[in-house]
């Protein structure tokens, strides 16, 4: 699916020339990084239900290694898929440069930990597949239309734009577009990093408290409570966001890249 | 309870809502025994070898394993068991031999994947998927794995269950390895013949609790059920003699065959045996049908094993 955002975007941006690529890409790699959430949550969902980690529960596999293996795995099937996409744009669609690749390797990686472990806790916390694609719709949904990966951050509502500050999705975007466009570094992107790093180990040692071989083994209610608990570094961040940060600035001056045909005036107001 | 035993299940209970699956079991198996429960659907086979796997929690009893409790000793209880589940399932896009691979880097002991695959006789399908494979393949696949860590206990929870004769007589052959090899073996299954021909020991199970316990032979000569004797003769006897012979039952005819039911075998066969000379006559053939765990598991419960 990135991979046909990509084009889709790329055409769309075509006439504003090869600096909108510096713009669009972090898009599309923000929605790749973020798809790791989904593939995730329904593989270990699966698997449960087929039977395949009682398996794996007569073995000494813990939980952790069991999650933390599917998550290195994850990210080495993710990462080819990043590299793809740099060639496309870079050889196809002729993107002016290639920004700070250590930030944007450095985003990508703990993206991918902090988005599969989002992916980990859903399936921990869902009984059943059904419940796992109805919650990650939702969930996807959000990520999808108001964290800036499909529609521009300046040009949502400011109603939106005041919740998608609380959103981690939202700082994978705009973190990887600050070190696509400002060539920003790991230092200037550290409230973001540190955020993506709480909020994923925090999502990952939840998950593996919550964990379940079995299919009949049902979650508490109660015990679902805790899975909101991975999002407290965002909402920490969100709320200092709305304070005193600079995401909107930042995420308004990179727009300014591909001026047109977006009136900027009218965005701002 | 035996001192010592391998394994140890004391007074074993487990409810699932309003399902008492485990009404008291208990039972010991000794190092290197391979011990079956032989038991209809739904008699608590499964839940009492799935506690002992780890994979259940009782709600009462005790079990233990090698001296060590399922439940709470980790890592060193699974690398001396070895199991193969009731229902054994793979990611369809494993390869064969990447399942015995990874399986086997969970332990610091491990068999090699080139011999379990020779074993098994699955060298032929080690790049094949999980998915290609056949209802025995899969099955001796799960077998493989259960022994990959070379483990000193191996629970095999119906390990024949759906397979065709041919392929149920190689896993015969592979337990009947287990046990030349000293291994500790708990099997759980329905088929008659699979506990008789395999099995040291036998606990019958029923209704969530254990109605017998011993050897196959054991629990024939305790049993009520008489031995059936099939002896036909040179010339037709009219008088009613055989049914006074020691021990027997009672004596029926069957076209050209006399049918004795004896509950004291080999007095009954020297009275016959006997009673032939005494009235010059000949035996043309003599057939003993011993009563079989069938007969006995009627004869506990009043219902067939697989009724």
């Amino acid at each position: 699916m990135p991979l046909a955002f990509l084009f889709g975007y790329a055409e769309l941006f075509r006439r504003f020339g090869p600096e909108a690529m510096l713009y669009v890409l972090p898009m599309v790699l923000a929605l790749t990084v973020m798809g790791t959430f989904w593939g995730l949550s329904v593989q270990l969902v699966t698997f449960r239900e087929q039977g395949i980690l009682r398996r794996f529960r007569v073995t000494p596999v813990g939980a952790s290694a069991m999650l933390g293996s599917s998550l290195i795995s994850n990210y080495f099937l993710t990462l080819p898929t990043i590299a793809v996409e740099f060639y496309i744009s870079r050889s196809l669609f002729h993107m002016a440069g290639l920004g700070n690749l250590l930030s944007v390797f450095i985003l990508v990686t703990i993206g991918i930990v902090t988005f599969a472990s989002l992916g980990l806790i859903v399936a921990s916390v869902t009984n059943t597949m059904q419940e796992t694609q109805i919650i990650n719709q939702i969930i996807w949904f959000v990520f999808l239309f108001i964290s800036g990966a499909t529609i521009p951050f300046p040009m949502l509502p400011r109603m939106i734009q005041n919740v998608a500050v609380y959103l981690p999705a939202t700082y994978l975007v705009s973190g990887l577009q600050r070190a696509m466009i400002e060539h920003a570094n790991l230092l200037q992107l550290g409230s973001y990093l540190a955020s993506l790093v709480g909020c994923g180990l925090i999502a990952f040692i939840i998950s593996a408290q919550l964990f379940r071989w079995e299919p009949e083994a049902k979650v508490p209610r109660q015990a679902k409570l805790w899975a909101a608990a991975a999002v407290v570094p965002f909402l920490l961040l969100g709320v200092w966001e709305t304070v005193n940060g600079d995401l909107r600035s930042h995420a308004m001056k990179n727009l300014q890249t591909i001026r047109e045909p977006y009136s900027l005036e009218r965005i701002e107001h | 309870m035996l001192l010592g035993a391998t394994i140890e299940v004391n007074n074993l209970t487990k409810r699932y809502g309003d399902v008492e699956a485990l009404r008291g079991v208990s039972f010991a198996v000794d190092e290197g025994e391979v011990f079956g429960l032989l038991g209809p659907n739904g008699a608590g086979k499964t839940s009492t070898v799935e506690i002992l796997e780890g994979l259940r929690t009782p709600d009462g009893g005790s079990v233990s394993v090698c001296g060590l409790d399922p439940q709470t000793s980790g890592a060193e209880f699974k690398y001396v068991i070895g199991a193969a589940l009731q229902a054994t399932a793979l990611p369809d896009k494993m390869r064969v031999h990447e399942a015995l691979d990874l399986f086997g880097s969970f332990y610091p002991k491990r068999r090699g994947t080139q011999e379990l695959l020779g074993r098994f006789g699955l060298e032929e399908k080690r790049n094949a998927f999980y998915s290609q494979l056949s209802g025995g393949q899969k099955q001796r696949l799960a077998l493989a794995m259960a022994l990959v860590n070379d483990p000193r206990v191996v629970f095999l929870d119906e390990p024949t269950a759906g397979l065709d004769p041919q392929v149920r007589h190689e896993i015969y052959g592979i337990i009947e390895e287990l046990k030349k090899g000293k291994k500790t073996v708990l099997i759980t299954t329905h088929y008659i013949e699979e506990a008789e021909r395999l099995c040291d020991r036998v606990a019958i199970v029923d209704h969530g609790k254990v109605i017998a316990l011993g050897t196959p032979r054991e629990l024939k000569q305790r049993s009520a059920a008489v031995t059936r004797i099939t002896v036909r003769m040179a010339k037709p006897e009219t008088n009613g003699a055989l049914s006074k012979l020691e021990g027997v039952a009672e004596c029926r005819t069957e076209a050209d065959d006399y049918l004795l039911y004896s509950t004291r075998v080999p007095r009954t066969i020297v009275a016959l045996v006997k009673h032939l000379e005494e009235q010059n006559n000949e035996l043309v053939s003599l057939e003993i049908s011993t009563p079989t765990l069938e007969d006995i598991f009627l004869e506990l419960t009043g219902r067939r094993l697989r009724d």
